[in-house]
């Protein structure tokens, strides 16, 4: 009888239970929807979509993966160039440009675009046939200024057309005229003179040319062996700047290891005063954790701006603030570490007559190197992420070519190769660290 | 016996030698480090270190003269301190529910599809891989400034950061309520919630507050490189110079504040789920 009544009871119970938690586990949905619903209205996402500019947006990723090559006329003094981007150092030899253009006589040039597009510019005029359209011709002049010719009376969608302007943009390319200059682009897939620029010698030549001329004897620059000079003019590359590209990557990682190693060395002997078992008098002991608690609590952005007024931009700085900050961290890893240590170890080192130094050397370190070398790895590899943040705010390693690049607003192309060296850099120094800490952590069981 | 002695020392000697060859290279490394690192800066380490008072002195100072003015300049830029935590609360929510997804689908043994957990990790490496600044400002270029930029790039790397740590807690998560819900016909969707979640839902909650405090610092600092916040208030508050220091030290006291708070406050629930588990 007693026997069923305690499971009746406990039926109940369990019923009960079972409709809290039920109730609980609809709440929290309940709640976080309802705090997504204020970020919503607090965040102005609905306004969003009009802000949005989705133009913007498709030339960064039009960009990132094609570049264009503009066709200039100028028409004060006449005369054609041909440029990369329509970039200073990216322009072709007078005369010169790539096999979709042919200059025809003094001052005409015929353009191929994509898609079977062709366009001549003669002169201040301009014909461009566009299929399924019909002929355009464009003619400038200083007193009218642009004067267009279409073959139907509505100007479509893709021509803005105006005395001073005209743009033309079609599936082949784009054109734009002013009374200053005619202009041609086209677009073509890759990213343009990545390895070398127009005025090297081994700009357009093949993967196996350059390995042969690599081999070869008959110098193509006098003064150097071919193979330096092609490494020469890959590090100089005006275009890319890999060289001063890698030099931020490896500053990038410099403060990175600066600041954490530094922040490591600076931590140990401080975690030892905070630490309960090494630390007899309070009052430093409280002192030192505050110490910790308020380097951590400014923040290493707070750290990078008042460093940055003392020391400058450069990757210094962006150490010291790494360095700052994580030395609160540390201190206060480390000082959990000191406290968990096994303190027969120490005694025994101590019953052998050792000075308090050869006590910590060989009784305490041994005991936390290996947590402590793997939470110093751990850092390490999330430091070079921040390390790229605070490049971009004290002006210094990749950080800083990143945000430049994005402020010019045309660079994409720069913009997504600095993007992929960064995860590439993340990437490796992750699994570095990561097989550091496998071998660490290994070696430490090995030894016990 | 000798002979052990003898080996015993030599392999002492060994070891020895590799640590100190190990502490050579590891000293010649920070030593050229620190030569390279201060020859690129613009200004020198041994000059800047007697300057790194100045500044905060400059604030403190200001600060103090204008000490009456500190209280009305922290409730100015309270909202800006709100839309700060809010960008990290929601982007740490939606980082985390993103992550638990990926993190189930990329655990052995609860994977939806079995065959793809190596592709999901691959995903969450990436998306960890990602420093926030990046997507942010590329998202800004194409959004505009504003706190959505933030809370996206916040988001996802969180995504790939939690996803990591919760596949580890689910791991260690009995496979039997699974078991016990597939055999009464349970979806997937079923097994994960009510069977993996109880288990796993104190550790998630640990590692999410954890994440919550780094949030917020990578907040703030998204702001200064235009992405509203507090950051944003810092930066234009810090380039108005002498004579406004007064607000960039209102700033850095709400953001010290808050900081501090929300460490103290996930540390001690943090303790208590974590207590909880175990006890």
């Amino acid at each position: 009888m007693s026997m069923a009544e305690t499971t009746t009871g406990s039926a109940f119970d369990a019923i009960g239970h079972i409709r809290q938690k039920r109730r609980f586990a609809l709440a929290v949905p309940a709640v976080i929807l309802a705090y997504f619903t204020y970020v919503f209205f607090a965040f102005d996402i609905a306004g969003l979509a009009d802000r949005a500019r989705m133009d913007n947006a498709r030339i960064l990723i039009a960009d990132s993966y094609s570049y264009k090559t503009h066709v200039t006329r100028d028409n004060r003094t006449g005369g054609f160039t041909v440029a990369v981007e329509g970039e200073a150092k990216g322009t072709w030899p007078a005369g010169q440009g790539p096999d979709w253009v042919r200059f025809e006589g003094e001052d005409a040039v015929r353009v191929a675009l994509r898609h079977g597009h062709e366009l001549v510019i003669d002169g201040p005029g301009l014909r461009y046939d566009v299929p399924g359209y019909g002929l355009i011709t464009a003619e400038v002049s200083r007193r009218e200024g642009v004067v267009l010719d279409l073959p139907t009376e509505a100007v479509p969608g893709w021509i803005s057309a105006s005395d001073a302007r005209v743009d033309i943009i079609t599936e082949g390319g784009r054109v734009t005229i002013t009374k200053a200059r005619i202009e041609a682009m086209r677009y073509q897939f890759g990213w343009e003179l990545f390895w070398f620029t127009l005025d090297s010698p081994f700009h357009g030549k093949s993967f196996g040319e350059l390995v042969g001329l690599a081999l070869s004897g008959d110098r193509v620059v006098a003064d150097k062996s071919n193979l330096a000079a092609i490494v020469q003019d890959v590090w100089t590359n005006k275009m890319w700047r890999h060289g001063d590209v890698l030099w931020a990557i490896f500053e990038t990682i410099l403060m990175a290891f600066l600041g954490t190693m530094g922040a490591a060395m600076v931590a140990l002997p401080l975690a030892f005063a905070a630490a309960r078992n090494f630390s007899p008098l309070m009052v430093v002991r409280g002192a030192v954790r505050r110490v910790f608690d308020f380097l951590r609590g400014v923040d290493s952005l707070i750290w990078t701006i008042v460093l940055s007024r003392a020391f400058g931009p450069g990757p210094m700085t962006g150490a010291l603030a790494i360095l700052i900050t994580d030395t609160g961290s540390f201190g206060k890893l480390f000082s959990e570490a000191l406290e968990n240590v096994d303190q027969k170890q120490i005694e025994g080192v101590a019953s052998t007559g050792a000075k308090p130094l050869q006590r910590y050397r060989f009784g305490v370190i041994p005991q936390i190197m290996p947590v402590l070398l793997s939470q110093v790895l751990y850092y390490l590899e999330a430091n070079t992420r921040s390390a790229t943040i605070i490049g971009a705010i004290t002006g210094g390693g990749i950080g800083l070519l990143l945000t430049q690049a994005i402020i010019t607003q045309k660079d994409w192309e720069e913009v997504s190769y600095y993007i992929l060296l960064i995860l590439i850099m993340v990437m490796v120094m992750d699994s570095a660290s990561g097989w550091l800490r496998r071998r660490l952590i290994r070696s430490s069981h090995g030894g016990n | 016996m000798a002979r052990v002695q003898a080996e015993y020392m030599a392999m002492t000697r060994r070891k020895r030698m590799y640590g100190g060859v190990m502490l050579i290279v590891f000293i010649a490394l920070m030593v050229s480090g620190f030569r390279v690192a201060d020859s690129r800066n613009a200004g020198g380490f041994w000059n800047g270190i007697g300057n790194i008072f100045q500044f905060p002195a400059e604030v403190l100072r200001e600060a103090g003269e204008k000490i009456a003015n500190l209280p009305g300049l922290m409730w100015t830029f309270l909202p800006s301190l709100i839309e700060t935590v809010n960008i990290a609360a929601a982007s740490t929510l939606l980082g985390a529910i993103m992550a638990i997804i990926l993190s189930l689908l990329s655990t052995r043994g609860l994977a939806k599809w079995p065959r793809l957990v190596g592709l999901f990790r691959r995903v969450m490496d990436i998306l960890r891989a990602f420093p926030e600044i990046v997507i942010a400002l590329v998202l800004i270029f194409i959004l505009g400034g504003g706190p959505v930029p933030a809370m996206i790039a916040i988001a996802l790397h969180t995504a790939g950061a939690l996803g990591k740590l919760f596949s580890e807690v689910n791991e260690n998560a009995s496979l039997k309520p699974v078991e016990g819900l597939q055999s009464v016909g349970a979806t997937w969707g079923q097994q994960m919630w009510l069977g993996v979640m109880p288990q796993v839902a104190p550790n998630y909650l640990s590692y999410a507050l954890l994440r919550f405090e780094i949030n917020i610092r990578a907040s703030a600092i998204l702001g200064f490189v235009g992405s509203g916040g507090i950051g944003y208030d810092l930066k234009n508050a810090f380039s108005w110079g002498q004579g406004r220091y007064d607000a960039v030290a209102a700033i850095f006291l709400l953001l010290f504040l808050t900081i501090v708070f929300f460490d103290q406050l996930s540390g001690r629930y943090r303790n208590k789920l974590i207590g909880g588990g175990t006890a």
